[in-house]
């Protein structure tokens, strides 16, 4: 079956105001940057939005802070949203906060069919409060819980007709493991090949996990610190 | 030698042949900068990568190559990308030899806090719980008291923890103290200081085995 549609547009058509949505992406590298501006253009609002950061004040899952359609956000670390921060001390979005190891493992779980697992993550702090602990071959744990979505918006390198995808450098991030964690992945590359063209021992993510593939619009990959070193004279 | 270098430098030193290394946001990123010749290290970082190599050249930036402080940066010969699960995984799997974290606070149980500061809004701990938890070596750089001069190396931590038991060494521009099961022991202290003026910056007990070294 060809999982190819045309735009981002289709891709986010049916998603109904109230949904919960994954997005891949750390800072703003990775990111599905073209489903987030279609979700954008859509208004659709009361969103469930589980993605690391909340990317910045107008860019990435940021834009859809701006425009007021996120209700809740889950993730490790908000701290470059001016924005974002506004909202938060104003009680206008709820906000839940998970250590970056847990977060993805959550997904992992979620995606992988397993009902929870022990970390040693967070034991002894508030993250751990209100949650089973178990010592494990002298070693403390905490239970933390599977986490799925309705939707997954990922970016991935190079995708097929099939929707196996390959991911470039760090822009992979938690782009694979949250493609495996919804009810609807929908993924956008940056070039779409005919089956058989992505050598099957690279394929990071197997088509199976994905619902729709499609090549993206525009990639603005935005760079969120530029730092740059200068030629030392030799 | 400014404060922060100092600190830098001498936490460079503890660094081994072949470590993998997770250096935190901020202050501890200069340690890659000090490596002493002959040590080869491999920098992990949580976003997905082993082998994280320097800023780019101008000519060479590429925005989907970013380190766990979304600064871009280069790969070295040999460096490996994996997701964010597997990164993680690596890290609670006591893989990682050394983690290098600033800190708010540290007790004498070797108690972290260095995620919020209570009163102002929580931005989230990001990978730093998750590090302290499982790499085998967690390192604290840090100034030695506050910027009011109040103690930061105290008998239990106030602030709200990172991670429980899990700091072995801590680094200051004072001193370097080790975290042992009966409490904090002065290995080093720094060439402009003395042993009185260390313990008094200090909010826990240090105690001192043999000679204490000058760094």
């Amino acid at each position: 079956m060809n999982k190819v549609i045309t735009s981002a547009a289709d891709g986010i058509a049916l998603i109904p105001d109230g949904a919960t949505i994954m997005c891949g992406g750390f800072g703003l590298c990775g990111l599905p940057e073209n489903l987030i501006r279609a979700l954008h253009a859509r208004g659709t609002r009361n969103l469930t939005v589980i993605s690391n950061n909340p990317g910045v004040d107008d860019f990435g899952v940021g834009m859809l802070v701006r425009a007021k359609q996120v209700s809740h956000f889950i993730g490790s670390y908000v701290g470059e949203n001016k924005e974002f921060e506004r909202q938060a001390i104003a009680g206008e979005i709820k906000y839940t906060l998970v250590p970056q190891g847990t977060f993805a493992e959550r997904i992992r779980a979620g995606g992988a069919g397993i009902g929870g697992f022990f970390t040693p993550t967070g034991y002894g702090t508030i993250v751990a409060e209100g949650k089973e602990t178990r010592v494990i071959d002298g070693r403390h744990y905490v239970l933390e819980a599977p986490l799925r979505a309705d939707f997954a918006f990922v970016k991935a390198y190079k995708g097929d007709t099939k929707g196996n995808l390959i991911y470039r450098k760090t822009a992979r991030n938690f782009n694979p493991v949250m493609a495996t964690a919804a009810t609807v992945t929908i993924a956008e590359v940056e070039e779409i090949v005919e089956a058989g063209q992505l050598d099957p021992d690279a394929i990071v993510t197997p088509g199976v996990y994905v619902t729709h593939v499609f090549k993206g619009a525009y990639f603005e990959k935005r760079i969120e610190r530029r730092t740059v070193r200068q030629l030392q004279a030799v | 030698m400014e404060k922060r270098e100092r600190i830098v430098r001498r936490i460079a030193r503890e660094l081994h042949d072949g470590d993998y290394v997770n250096l935190g946001i901020g202050m501890p990123t200069l340690v890659a900068n000090y490596v002493p010749p002959g040590i080869d290290i491999t920098l992990h970082s949580e976003n997905g990568m082993l082998g994280v190599g320097p800023y780019p050249l101008e000519s060479e930036i590429d925005p989907d190559l970013v380190n766990a402080g979304k600064e871009i940066v280069t790969e070295l010969p040999g460096t490996s990308y994996f997701s964010s699960a597997d990164s993680f995984a690596m890290v609670r799997g006591g893989h990682i030899d050394i983690t290098v974290l600033g800190a708010l606070e540290v007790d004498e149980e070797g108690n972290l806090a260095n995620w919020m500061v209570p009163g102002k809004m929580m931005k989230g701990m990001g990978g730093a719980m998750d590090l302290v938890a499982g790499a085998k070596r967690v390192i604290v750089a840090m100034e030695h008291t506050t910027k009011e001069s109040g103690h930061k190396i105290l008998k239990k931590c106030a602030l709200p923890l990172t991670g429980t038991k899990v700091v072995h060494m801590i680094v200051t521009e004072l001193a370097v103290i080790e975290v042992t099961p009966k409490g904090l022991v002065l290995r080093e202290i720094a060439g402009d200081t003395t042993l009185d003026a260390v313990q008094k910056s200090t909010g826990a007990t240090l105690h001192v085995e043999g000679d204490v070294g000058k760094f």
